[in-house]
């Protein structure tokens, strides 16, 4: 189509003396689009009183669109290193957009159905699609700093849902009227806003449109380099190769027959579970450990501020994951990446020990152990392509990257599953207490678990200990698998001149 | 080859601009929200 010839890869070629620095820009643009994934938590509460459906229903749209990440990064990655970025961040605007549009017909209707359709479904493509689609090419660019590189645009991932949380509540405000629903006492809780279908499903539609025109302005401005550019700076005969960063390259075919591969892909599994075991339950969590006997909280004198106190400690963390995913990468450049994955893998291991055991024992120590914990869940999604590129090389490996993505979302159900599984086994064997209506003066009796869901207020630190010592198990596989990664065997190496699947259309 | 031209300055700092003030926004949202951890 005559149309979309901007989307060729010709038109994709960086002119002379086009600047790199505007490739992370781009990249960085979709990125915080699509990193609205993570800041569902907004409409979650909406969407169950709309849709009179169980947590667990709206959780899968999520959880669906978590795995068609990993799915269509996996599948399509051949796809978006053959046609180039352009196409790629095309197609996932259109995804990602159409997505909230599609879902916002089905909040709007009533149709659950057209929510898992649009949100999990075409958004969850558009997800696995835009999150690969700009890192080989930024490699590219960024020869001499590819941890650099891949930082900057990953860390725009755990950007955008801080942008996307404070920007949904906005607009939730500026289309309806919330709602609260009543404590167990009778009171309001305020920190728990309901809003109608009509506005959440307009929230749906401009979330969608806006993001689709910032997509766009990637979509315009991302180039791939012209065959055999380099920086001025760096001469690529002069590199002195770091330990496991090959000239060789490996097709996405070979790459997952390497024993390398799978181990990375353990080591993703493994990181990535440890930091999903935090981020998920963040403020039911710090409430629990710093519960003391009498029912009042160490974190505040104020009672009411509990909520307020424990939702600045997932801001805290958002920070941290951000944070992680830039600096952490960066390091890995000079560290090199197997080192980087020793420091997540290893120390986490300890500070996951220290959670365990002395966890309870101070605030201070407990938020400083999560947020370093954190960090290293975001350096670890950052840092992997550039361990993928030491290992295989650039030829394929926005593809390698996009299957070795599938961990990620195993990882999303694994990490839940534990944590979960275990806290759920805790609260079954807690006595209901009774709990006075302020409002009627009526004496209520509140269970640790209400259909299926787990009550604030019943657990406390010992109930997170087995959780936490099993997530310790977890980093400790990960480690030794980092360890027994060694160079790609040369029997899988490419072998001729290796054209670039971008450069090979020139 | 040149890897920047001057006059594609301007158009650096406007994309910057175009990405970097919604993640301050984020940034900054986020951060006034992060500090009731240490006011209670």
């Amino acid at each position: 189509m005559a149309a979309l010839s901007f989307l060729d890869r010709q038109h994709t070629v960086a002119p002379a003396g086009y600047s790199r620095w505007l490739i992370p820009p781009a990249a960085l643009a979709v990125h915080m689009c699509i990193g609205q994934v993570y800041a569902t938590s907004v409409y979650k509460v909406s969407l169950i009183n709309d849709f009179g459906a169980s947590e667990k229903s709206i959780g899968y749209i999520f959880s669906l669109a978590i795995v068609m990440l990993g799915l269509s990064a996996a599948v399509f990655g051949k796809w978006v290193d053959l046609g180039g970025p352009r196409r790629a961040m095309f197609t996932s605007a259109c995804c990602w957009g159409l997505g909230f549009l599609v879902a916002a017909l089905g909040i709007s209707s009533g149709q659950l159905w057209l929510v898992y359709l649009g949100y999990g479904v075409l958004g969850g493509i558009g997800l696995g699609i835009g999150y690969i689609s700009p890192v080989s090419t930024l490699m590219k660019w960024f020869p001499d700093r590819p941890g650099l590189a891949t930082g900057m645009a990953i860390m725009g991932f755990g950007g955008g849902a801080m942008i996307a949380s404070p920007l949904s509540t906005s607009l939730l405000s500026h289309f309806g009227t919330a709602t609260h629903p009543l404590k167990p006492d009778g009171t309001p809780n305020l920190t728990v806003s309901v809003f109608d279908a009509d506005t959440v499903a307009k929230l749906f539609v401009t979330l969608g449109i806006v993001y689709f025109v910032v997509m766009m302005f990637g979509v315009f401005t991302v180039r791939v380099p012209a065959p055999g550019w380099h920086p001025v700076h760096w001469d690529p005969a002069q590199h002195k190769p770091k330990a496991l960063q090959t000239a060789a390259h490996v097709s996405a075919s070979n790459a997952i027959k390497t024993p390398q591969f799978w181990l990375l892909w353990v080591v993703l599994l493994c990181n990535v579970t440890a930091g999903i075991g935090i981020l998920e339950n963040a403020a039911p969590m710090i409430q629990d450990f710093f519960r003391n006997d009498d029912g009042s909280s160490e974190l505040t004198s104020n009672a009411a501020n509990v909520g307020l106190v424990a939702a600045g400690f997932v801001g805290l963390l958002s920070i941290f994951n951000m944070g992680g995913r830039f600096v952490w990468s960066t390091v890995s450049d000079l560290l090199g990446r197997k080192v980087n994955y020793v420091i997540y893998l290893g120390v986490g291991t300890a500070l996951y020990f220290v959670l365990a055991t002395v966890g309870s024992s101070s605030v201070a120590m407990f938020v400083a152990v999560c947020v370093v914990i954190i960090s290293f869940y975001g350096g670890g999604f950052s840092t992997v392509p550039a361990y993928l590129r030491d290992l295989f090389g650039t030829f394929q490996v926005g593809a390698i990257h996009g299957r070795l993505l599938t961990a990620w979302s195993v990882a999303g159900v694994l990490g839940p599953l534990i944590v979960n599984g275990i806290l759920d086994h805790a609260a079954e064997g807690k006595p209901c207490k009774s709990v006075v209506n302020a409002v009627t003066g009526a004496t209520v009796k509140v269970c640790p678990v209400k259909d299926g869901k787990l009550q604030p207020g019943f657990l406390d630190a010992g109930d997170y200990r087995l959780a936490m010592l099993i997530m310790v198990g977890v980093l400790i596989v990960g480690f030794i698998a980092n360890l027994l990664i060694r160079p790609v065997d040369a029997r899988f190496h490419e072998s001729g001149p290796i054209v670039d699947a971008v450069d090979a259309a020139h | 080859m040149s890897q920047s031209s001057a006059n594609q300055t301007p158009r650096v700092i406007v994309s910057w601009a175009i990405v970097g003030i919604p993640l301050a926004y984020g940034f900054v949202q986020t951060l006034k929200n992060a500090l009731h951890i240490f006011t209670g």
